[in-house]
């Protein structure tokens, strides 16, 4: 399979100026929302700090916290599993369902379980599965994959998921009322919701001295599918650990804020213990994350608690859409956490990126994300991953740039040309920049000559 | 005071009118300017590209040109980043002096000369492109994002000027897509980011646009060109340099 390249992913997306305009301002409306919020918190800077060594803090001792999390949960008659990688968590997963014999399964938001590609590993063995945000059930529906972390389907327009609910739950068709479609949503989860005896959900937070989970949803979801379950599932990356209780009045407060300007999210579900007659487990995956916690370079990507004010902010996201990354997690964030798992498949995404430096300044927990894009660009380019014709243009293009003398030659030629010759630059084939712009008009003399003539000794 | 002047290779190349006002602002200012003749490149290109462990040449020449003594001023708020952060390779202790003493041309104009008038006229409407690695890099100015006062060292000094309507587009400091390779690497995004960019400063209806890096509004001035559009682009010494001339 040909290896998909963020670049022409993004022109195909940038093909449709209106559709790219609409994402863009809708995407940036939620960046204005995040501003405002935070701009209304005078501590706000000192919220982020206060996350930011919290979350080093923790990486630092990881294996402590996660193992008195583990005793703590157990205490409370949780079962733990520890999963390496996604096909062990997945195994897990499937294999509480199926002792239990169970064909469905409702899920709610969780973006591990999408890295893992847990539905298309259920699905295949049998196991139903409904996921149960609402922009999770419309991708589910088209056979997409979420566009955004905190809005699966933000790349589509209300006109878009009518025809997709007038196809899968026989909603009238060209009926655009949102009010209309959301109840439509609702009549069909609703039915899933009761009728279904295992809930998986995602973890937002993980807190080491109590044994219990926090689940963040806006819709409440996440409690609908528990509640009317016998069986809960809770999948989480080792990463979602905090040491204390009260560390969830630093990042619940952030956390919204960042992600959608809220105050905090509309439900904030503490799961301690299994109700009476049921079960909850928790599966604990790790999927390569040691392998970023061992690189000093990298490490603290895992402080990310996935509030994607990263990709609301990012220009290059909100102009290319989230599927031009081909990856589960799209945006800044994204493009420094998926080479992790796959250097080859992800290699072009640091380079998606103008390294502005939006993102880190976005960041909740103080991420310096376009510094490990650049990072990123230096360590994928060493191991050769980048394609050898740029590797041979960049190496001559260093030779001349090195060297004074070689550096005022091609000057002088470059600039003859374009001024006598202008063809030769001036063509779109080869030349990217002269597709769209025009050249800079290339003067007689460069400044190092002016100097020379001009220079008062 | 003396002065080490970094011209950009491609200010040096195809914009020596925004060196040459560089070099006569900061005279005018009293500085005495040198320009090191067998500079090039500070080797951004190479290592925001992911190559930079192709820039030990660069890198090289650049320590060889500029002694590190004095300050070493740059039109540019990118170029003097990348020497800031990647400069690398010899003599330590020469290359922390460099990185301590190299500043963008307005951040030395507020910060060390501290100038209390420039004497520059520009009876024009202006809008002002915000670049990222010199507003979020060098901290030459508050960003929307981070929950703090306001400030920008540029707009202190183009405040001196007389007749200037100063504008600032919509999304302030939205980036404008140059990002170096990215420009040809990612054409489609980087042209539309631009044109987005244009979009709102045609908006403002203003005569020119200035910043502080001549490679984002060269990006803007070769999409002003193709699409001409009624706007120029000028580097802010060209504009505080206006009545020198």
């Amino acid at each position: 399979m040909m290896q998909q390249q963020h670049s022409d992913n993004a022109a195909k997306f940038i093909a449709d100026d209106a559709r790219t305009n609409w994402h863009d301002e809708t995407l940036w409306f939620v960046r204005a929302k995040r501003d405002k919020a935070a701009h209304n918190l005078p501590e706000w800077e000192a919220l982020r700090q206060a996350a930011s060594d919290i979350k080093d803090h923790t990486l630092n001792h990881l294996d402590t916290y996660l193992l008195e999390f583990e005793e703590k949960a157990k205490a409370n008659g949780i079962i733990v599993h520890w999963a390496f990688d996604a096909d062990e968590h997945n195994q897990i997963v499937y294999d509480i369902i199926h002792q239990s014999g169970i064909t469905k399964m409702v899920k709610s938001k969780s973006m591990l379980t999408e890295e893992c590609k847990l539905n298309e590993f259920l699905q295949h063995n049998g196991v139903e599965v409904v996921d149960t945000d609402l922009g999770e059930r419309i991708v589910q529906f088209r056979n997409e994959t979420p566009s955004h972390i905190v809005l699966p389907a933000i790349h589509l327009k209300k006109e878009d998921v009518s025809a997709t609910f007038h196809e899968f739950l026989h909603t009238e068709k060209g009926n655009n009322d949102p009010l209309y479609l959301t109840r439509a949503a609702r009549v069909h989860l609703r039915n899933h919701f009761f009728t279904s005896e295992v809930a998986l959900t995602g973890v937002n937070f993980a807190v080491a001295e109590t044994g219990s989970i926090v689940v963040c949803t806006n819709e409440g979801n996440a409690d609908l599918g528990v509640h009317s379950a016998r069986i809960h599932i809770a999948s989480m990356g080792i990463e979602k650990i905090i040491p204390k209780a009260n560390h969830l009045s630093v990042f619940l407060r952030l956390l919204a804020r960042s992600a959608t300007g809220q105050p905090v999210t509309t439900y904030n579900s503490h799961f301690n213990r299994p109700q009476p007659g049921k079960e909850m487990h928790v599966v604990i995956v790790n999927n390569k994350r040691t392998q970023q916690l061992a690189e000093p370079d990298f490490k603290s990507s895992l402080k990310c608690i996935r509030c994607a004010a990263c990709f609301n902010t990012c220009p290059i996201y909100r102009k290319s859409g989230g599927h031009s990354y081909h990856t589960t997690v799209a945006g800044p964030i994204g493009s420094i956490l998926s080479p992790n798992l796959d250097k080859k498949q992800h290699a072009d995404l640091p380079f998606a990126s103008t390294l502005c430096g939006s993102c880190s300044n976005v960041c909740p927990v103080k991420i310096d994300i376009h510094n490990q894009l650049w990072k990123w660009r230096q360590l994928l380019t060493k191991e050769g991953y980048a394609p050898p014709a740029k590797t041979l243009a960049m190496k001559g293009m260093a030779n001349v740039l090195g060297s004074p003398f070689l550096y005022n030659l091609s000057g002088k030629v470059g600039r003859w040309v374009m001024r006598n010759i202008p063809f030769l630059v001036n063509n779109k084939n080869w030349n990217p920049w002269f597709k769209q712009r025009d050249m800079p008009k290339a003067p007689e003399q460069s400044f190092r000559d002016w100097y020379i003539k001009n220079k008062k000794s | 005071m003396k002065v080490e002047l970094f011209i950009p290779c491609y200010v040096d190349q195809f914009y020596p009118k925004v060196a040459i006002a560089s070099l006569q602002l900061l005279q005018s200012l009293g500085c005495e300017v040198d320009f090191p003749l067998q500079q090039t490149c500070c080797g951004q290109p190479m290592a925001n590209s992911g190559y930079n462990h192709f820039t030990e040449s660069c890198n090289k020449n650049f320590v060889d040109n500029f002694s590190g003594n004095s300050f070493i001023v740059c039109p540019s708020g990118s170029c003097t980043l990348h020497i800031k952060e990647h400069l690398t390779g010899g003599d330590e202790s020469k290359i922390e002096n460099i990185r301590k003493h190299v500043m963008e041309l307005s951040e030395f104009i507020t910060d060390v000369l501290k100038v209390s008038n420039i004497n520059a006229g520009f009876p024009h409407r202006v809008g002002y492109l915000t670049s990222c690695h010199g507003q979020r890099g060098l901290h030459l100015s508050s960003t929307s994002e981070i929950n703090g006062p306001r400030f920008s060292k540029p707009e202190q000094l183009l405040r001196f000027v007389k007749g200037i309507e100063l504008v600032y587009p919509q999304r302030v400091d939205d980036c404008c897509g140059f990002g170096g390779g990215f420009c040809v690497t990612e054409e489609a995004l980087s042209v539309k980011m631009g044109q987005d960019r244009l979009k709102q400063f045609l908006e403002l209806d203003v005569e020119f646009i200035t910043g502080n890096d001549m490679s984002c509004l060269m990006h803007l001035e070769g999409l002003i060109q193709r699409n001409k559009y009624p706007i120029k682009v000028l580097h802010i010494a060209e504009i505080l340099n206006t009545s020198l001339k």
